[in-house]
């Protein structure tokens, strides 16, 4: 045996990371998985689940690039651990359109050019179908207060103001709304794609 | 992050028997700065006993007339619960001064008492800290400590609670109630939180083992005349430089009760009673206003950085005193944006 490959005696085999079993119900799949328990959900998804549309930006919880839907309220999946979700209802921003049918706020975010570098966009594009969901902002101040856990380093920042109001079904000059926001059911989290609203393809 | 294992814990007992049985376990509620804070190494729990199966997340009215909080409730769902909204408007609008929406759908209110100092040297490990490491020196003393406290310092520490929520609650005279190994008990707001003295490593009062299972808000909740200001280096999402929970009860232009409370200036949620004492039976007036603020402010001390503090904070409460008053505030804290004090 070379030399190299020895032990000395008097070194404790390294322990091995204590894992568990986990079922993670996503985009409306569950998925089975054998993980550590530091491991975040933010790992789990990009790691273990190949979902790498969402992002890891700060992983502190400052920046919302890794933002997801949970029961179909917007968190930070960098902040959560895997095994805390079992049970939940987990949503990316795979679950939220797909290339041929996109979701309203993926086709609004292209259509007004709300991103450059587009790093931050699954994060911003979940966290504007939570606040869609939460039903709370109406006017533009309202809605900038209420993306402010979303932060984009090239500073798309009014043009992704511009792409919500449009979806949110608001005037451009943050008048209060004139119609009632769009029913939450038809792209709710967790909603399965058939069940999500008529979109056309952009064209 | 270290090694450490999870248990999911099925029931408020077993949590508390987990917890005993584990050297060096922590409970998980939503995880916002637990995680964080083991991210940087700064906490190393051994086990983690989550707190998700518990229930505990009712919102509920009491007997008494009073509202219940479950400790499991988020922020979010707290701020925006239709009789918080109504009732304790203070409550709400103090929760949605802080974090972001994100941090807002996990944090709950159990935790948002727990989480810790944002000292920078406190996240630091690679410079002396007396709140993580007992006798090894403060940082801040001497240092960078423009986000510091002002009030209530000792020589071992000048950290500050980073909460907003829990500064209403002070105001509003919350009961904190627990489960720990000896039974159930309740906590007086105003005893939870402990100030540094020579022990900086103890945020509050919990003993071993103890878990926050809810919060109690009496009946009255100054939803006629309340202000949250909240002052920081940019109008949304960053800690408090200096926030104030103001409540009035008025009889005329009277003052017949008065709530004081002030964030980001000591190591707990700053109520002053002495200063509440002024205002009573005082015609609401920016002079009554002035003395109150006088009062709180007398005793405090800058370490340099952030002896700006006290004349901000001394503004601000005459500011919010008198949005109290006159209920005539924007709803927002970029009302102070706009006039002078």
């Amino acid at each position: 045996m070379s030399p190299v490959t020895q032990v000395p005696a008097e070194r404790p085999p390294v322990a091995l990371a204590p894992t568990q079993p986990i079922t993670l119900h996503i985009n409306g799949q569950d998925h089975f998985l054998t993980i550590a328990p530091w491991t975040t959900l933010l790992d789990a998804l990009r790691e273990y689940l190949a979902l790498t549309g969402t992002k890891q930006g700060c992983d502190h919880g400052q920046c919302g690039a890794c933002t997801v839907l949970v029961d179909g309220k917007r968190i930070n999946s960098c902040l959560s651990l895997a095994v805390m979700q079992e049970g939940a209802d987990i949503q990316t921003i795979e679950g939220l359109g797909t290339e041929e049918n996109l979701h309203p706020l993926q086709q609004a975010f292209i259509d007004h050019d709300a991103f450059q570098c587009g790093y931050c966009t699954p994060g911003q594009i979940c966290s504007a179908q939570g606040l869609i969901n939460e039903g709370k902002a109406k006017t533009e101040d309202e809605v900038r207060e209420l993306m402010s856990g979303n932060i984009c380093r090239c500073g798309a920042y009014s043009n992704i103001l511009t792409a919500i109001m449009e979806v949110l079904g608001n005037k451009e000059d943050g008048a209060e709304v004139s119609n009632a926001p769009m029913p939450k059911q038809e792209w709710s989290a967790g909603a399965a794609r058939a069940e999500m609203g008529p979109v056309e393809p952009a064209k | 992050m270290n090694s450490f294992t999870f248990t999911q814990a099925p029931a408020v007992d077993a949590a508390v028997q987990e917890s005993v049985a584990h050297d060096g376990a922590a409970y998980i509620g939503g995880g916002t700065n637990l995680i964080d804070l083991m991210k940087e190494n700064v906490a190393r729990p051994t086990h983690l006993i989550g707190l998700k199966k518990l229930g505990l997340d009712a919102i509920e009215t009491l007997p008494d007339g009073g509202l219940r909080l479950g400790a499991l409730a988020t922020n979010a769902d707290t701020a925006w619960h239709p009789e918080v909204e109504k009732r304790y408007p203070l409550l709400s609008q103090a929760i949605l001064a802080g974090a972001s929406p994100q941090l807002r759908n996990m944090a709950t209110d159990g935790g948002n008492l727990m989480q810790r100092t944002r000292c920078y040297y406190f996240y630091d490990l690679a410079t002396p800290c007396n709140k993580r490491e007992p006798g090894s020196g403060c940082s801040a003393i001497g240092g960078y400590n423009r986000i510091h406290a002002i009030l209530g310092t000792s020589e071992q520490c000048i950290a500050t609670h980073p909460s907003d929520m829990c500064v209403a609650l002070a105001a509003l005279e919350a009961t904190v109630r627990v489960s720990g190994p000896h039974g159930e008990r309740t906590i007086p707001f105003e005893d939870f939180h402990r100030l540094p003295g020579t022990t900086p490593h103890l945020d509050n009062t919990l003993m071993p083992g103890e878990l926050i299972t809810g919060l109690d808000l009496p009946a009255q909740g100054f939803e006629k005349h309340f202000s949250y200001l909240k002052l920081r280096d940019r109008t949304s999402y960053a800690f408090a430089l200096v926030s104030v929970a103001a409540a009035l009860e008025l009889d005329g232009n009277t003052i017949t009760a008065a709530r004081l409370a002030l964030g980001g200036v000591a190591h707990k949620p700053w109520r002053d009673q002495a200063a509440e004492a002024l205002l009573v039976g005082q015609p609401a007036t920016v002079d009554t206003f002035r003395r109150a603020a006088a009062k709180v402010v007398e005793g405090a001390q800058g370490y340099g950085s952030n002896d700006f503090k006290i004349e901000l904070a001394r503004r601000a409460i005459v500011r919010a005193l008198k949005q109290a008053a006159e209920m005539n505030q924007e709803l927002d804290s970029n009302a102070f944006l706009n006039s002078n004090p």
